[in-house]
């Protein structure tokens, strides 16, 4: 792609479907660094530095929240902020719903109310915004 | 649990932080050069990357202390931050949906912070 397209591209349209599923893949990613870096913070063994660059979970955390980063940008070059970043709030419902499988930290009423809520948020910005 | 002020403060200054950061990886991602390499290149991704980690140690910081039913909502207000800043900087439309929508993700978050606790 020439530098001329990429400058205009994103103008043309609210979000492309590719840039949606992209930033749905960042959330997915962002759920599983979250919680990788809370597993490894969980069980830092060593002292200080040390025990953060021999902690497995924690550096694959770090790298994921890399991908997420080339996921994100990726993903705004063929979409409007004000649509994709709230899509961003999904990695909330992965994090509520996956949690309780890896720490002890069971669902409530409130948190499957809260969940359901960004689902009909997301979904309405998403829909809403079709070109 | 009472929340100090100064964690509600470090909370609203990273969310405020973040949108900012939202808004460098919009700007660097709108002049992409071609190829990984140009993006590696782009001084605006690694101002939004910079603002992005600067927002995480506040937050770490800010949820640190205090309630979370009161911090989460704060937390979220970087969603209402950036939807004015794509309003301003970009000038992408405000319509219904993207309204109502981000009310909903709002009360949403605010309902995970209650059972949080």
């Amino acid at each position: 792609m020439s530098d001329s397209e990429a400058d205009t591209a994103p103008s043309a349209q609210t979000a492309s479907t590719r840039s949606i599923l992209l930033v749905f893949l960042c959330t997915l990613s962002g759920a599983a660094a979250q919680i990788l870096m809370k597993y490894g913070a969980n069980h830092l063994t060593g002292a200080g530095l040390l025990g953060i660059i021999t902690n497995l979970p924690l550096i694959a955390g770090y790298v994921l929240y890399g991908v997420n980063t080339v996921l994100m940008v990726l993903a705004l070059r063929h979409g409007h902020l004000s649509v994709l970043y709230p899509i961003v709030a999904l990695t909330y419902v992965w994090v509520t719903i996956l949690s309780p499988m890896f720490f002890v930290d069971p669902l409530n009423v409130f948190k499957v109310t809260g969940v359901t809520l960004i689902v009909f948020g997301v979904s309405m910005i998403g829909v809403g915004s079709r070109p | 649990m009472t929340t100090p002020f100064s964690s509600m403060l470090l909370v609203l200054g990273a969310s405020f932080v973040g949108s900012f950061g939202a808004v460098c990886l919009k700007l660097g991602a709108d002049r992409l050069p071609p190829g990984l390499w140009g993006m590696l290149r782009s001084w605006r991704l690694a101002l939004g990357v910079f603002l992005y980690l600067l927002s995480s140690v506040l937050f770490v910081g800010g949820l640190k202390d205090g309630s979370l039913t009161v911090l989460y909502p704060l937390v979220a207000l970087g969603y209402v931050w950036t939807l004015i800043w794509s309003r301003l900087f970009f000038r992408e439309p405000f319509n219904r949906s993207k309204v109502l929508g981000l009310a909903l993700i709002l009360v949403g978050v605010f309902f995970i912070g209650l059972g949080n606790r």
